[in-house]
């Protein structure tokens, strides 16, 4: 047994590509993964990914923010130090609005970044890790991972015919920017 | 899968206004006038006039707004040279080429309503400049050179006839582009929209203060005009994605999916928070700030006769958009997205009807024949007219240089 931990299929076409992933699965094979330099309309839905759920953590990041303004005011103009302004009540909803609104859309927002950063591994100071290089240039990769797949001269053969320019047999899943 | 799957479309396919639509929209035409017949001559209450051109021009600021709102977003997908829309523009376009005839009709309310003194008797009333007279109102003789017959015709004449000619301008540029095809009428496109552009987002809150706040000449509001541009963008887009899904339902427009009525569905979700943020942003500083000229116009909506619709507005326009649209399914099916947009369509009415009537009917507004069956014949009038107009070109712009990424759009 080799020590081929993924395949790579390099193609020089996002169209080839595309043909190779529809080839690999008609044949039972499953992707690990395929990395573009540029986004390609559809491939989520070939590849069957699921729908991001950083929408839903945008809701909940959203509505801790409203919560946290309403009783950051609340505290501060209704408990705390109640004062007069213009003769209103201590506890008049308009005032909190605009507090509740931009705490909001500040917490939505960094919420969602930190979510994004989390998931996709992104931290200060750390490099960030990929399967190839060229992914990030003027190839488009289609990743296998060899352990699950058996036959791999079959896989080899199927991205040949489907245009492949190289083939590559990695040993280790990362190749680091150092 | 947009992008990678090829279906043929029959590009030529134009629309055949016949049958039940036409029908039913002359219906709603005769309805409306029988309305305008009964406002003035039947019934027989004491502001029966009033209340009937009250209810015109409502209805004829409505109807202008929307179509101007068809040329307006033509404009505006033209200035960021969107693709997505490009196999939906012969929409807006048909919405654009009503916009003349409803710049006349309105004109002529407005016309009507001011010298019958049934319109804009606020400023338009004998002896208001005159010192010695005893209707004398200082704050509205300090207003009489720009609030003056003469020249507030003139503002919406001009104003109209610039908005009805670039509306022209920019479906003329399309339908010679059906002919020649090439980039030039495109180009040309391009140009003339932020020619529009530009001086629509200038005059068009002039033309609100004009037609709608200077019922009440004595209150003002610099958001007033923004707050009618909103309003005039959200129902603009209700009745243009309410006309597709309708085309859509009756088999044509098989080029739009549910990735353009999702984009769509984004539109009027963004503008009916964005409605909100003006309409509260006026609200709030003249709440907080609390100068009785400021707060006299909500203290008229604040009286009982008017507090129900008061909340009712912002319940139609700003919670059921928000909670029912926020979903990406919700957008993308098209039975919610339907109901949401006939749920603006009426929810902006009212936002006229609380923007007209406490300056015109005070406190004893009316709903009732004259108000439904006015409503009612504009929406026939609106139908018929933008129907008619879109039955006489394809549905589809076939020559526009971005129509493949229409037809490849996803989301």
């Amino acid at each position: 047994m080799s020590n081929t931990k993924y395949i790579l299929g390099h193609f020089a076409d996002p169209d080839d590509m595309m043909h190779g992933i529809e080839k690999l699965q008609a044949n039972n094979i499953s992707i690990y993964d395929a990395y573009t330099p540029m986004p390609i309309h559809g491939i989520e839905d070939k590849l069957g990914y699921k729908r991001s759920r950083l929408p839903i953590a945008a809701f909940c990041f959203g509505i801790t923010g409203t919560l946290t303004g309403f009783s950051m005011i609340y505290y501060m103009l209704v408990y705390d130090w109640p004062m007069n302004i213009g003769g209103k009540p201590a506890f008049s909803m308009p005032d909190f609005v605009p507090i509740c609104f931009e705490l909001t859309v500040l917490f939505a927002a960094f919420g969602m970044m930190a979510c994004f950063m989390y998931a996709n591994h992104f931290f200060p100071g750390r490099a960030p890790r990929v399967m190839d290089l060229r992914a990030t240039n003027d190839r488009f990769i289609i990743a296998i991972d060899a352990r699950t797949n058996p036959y791999p001269d079959k896989i080899v053969d199927l991205l040949t015919e489907a245009g492949a320019v190289e083939i590559l047999h990695n040993e280790r899943k990362y190749v680091s920017y150092e | 899968m947009g992008t990678h799957s090829h279906t043929t479309h029959n590009f030529n396919e134009q629309f055949e206004f016949s049958g039940k639509a036409k029908t039913w929209s002359l219906i709603a035409i005769v309805i409306g006038i029988v309305a305008i017949a009964y406002g003035f001559l039947i019934d027989s209450s004491e502001h029966h006039s009033e209340r009937t051109f009250a209810s015109l021009l409502l209805m004829g600021y409505y109807f202008t707004c929307v179509c101007a709102a068809g040329a307006f977003f033509l404009a505006l997908q033209f200035v960021a040279q969107a693709g997505w829309s490009a196999g939906l523009l012969r929409i807006p376009q048909a919405f654009a080429k009503v916009l003349p005839i409803a710049a006349v009709i309105l004109i002529l309310i407005i016309v009507a309503g001011l010298f019958s003194h049934n319109l804009y008797h606020h400023w338009n009333h004998e002896g208001l400049t005159d010192k010695n007279h005893e209707n004398y109102d200082p704050l509205i003789a300090g207003k009489a050179s720009f609030l003056n017959v003469p020249f507030f015709l003139l503002r919406q004449v001009i104003f109209l006839s610039i908005y009805s000619t670039f509306a022209i301008l920019l479906t003329k540029y399309s339908n010679a582009e059906d002919q020649v095809g090439g980039l030039s009428n495109y180009n040309k496109s391009v140009k003339v929209a932020i020619i529009f552009l530009v001086i629509f987002g200038f005059t068009q809150p002039i033309w609100s203060f004009d037609t709608i706040m200077s019922i009440e000449a004595h209150w003002f509001s610099t958001m007033f005009g923004w707050y009618n541009f909103a309003a005039l963008w959200v129902s603009g887009l209700s009745a243009m994605t309410l006309t597709i899904i309708l085309l859509k339902k009756a088999g044509y427009l098989g080029w739009v999916n549910q990735n353009h009525l999702h984009d769509l569905g984004k539109f009027i979700f963004a503008f009916s928070i964005f409605w909100t943020y003006v309409w509260f942003s006026q609200f709030i500083l003249i709440w907080y700030a609390n100068i009785p000229e400021e707060t006299v116009y909500f203290f008229k909506r604040w009286e009982p006769e008017y507090k129900l619709w008061f909340w009712l507005n912002i319940v139609i326009n700003f919670l059921s958009p928000v909670l029912i649209l926020m979903t990406r399914d919700a957008k993308r099916q098209t039975n919610t997205l339907m109901f949401v947009c006939i749920l603006l369509l009426c929810g902006h009415w009212l936002d006229y009807y609380m923007m007209i009537m406490p300056g015109s009917m005070g406190s004893h507004p009316d709903f009732g024949i004259t108000e439904i069956g006015i409503a009612i014949g504009f929406v026939g009038m609106f139908t018929f007219l933008m129907l008619t107009k879109l039955a006489s070109k394809p549905l589809v712009a076939q020559n526009h240089p971005l129509l493949e990424e229409s037809l490849h759009h996803q989301i």
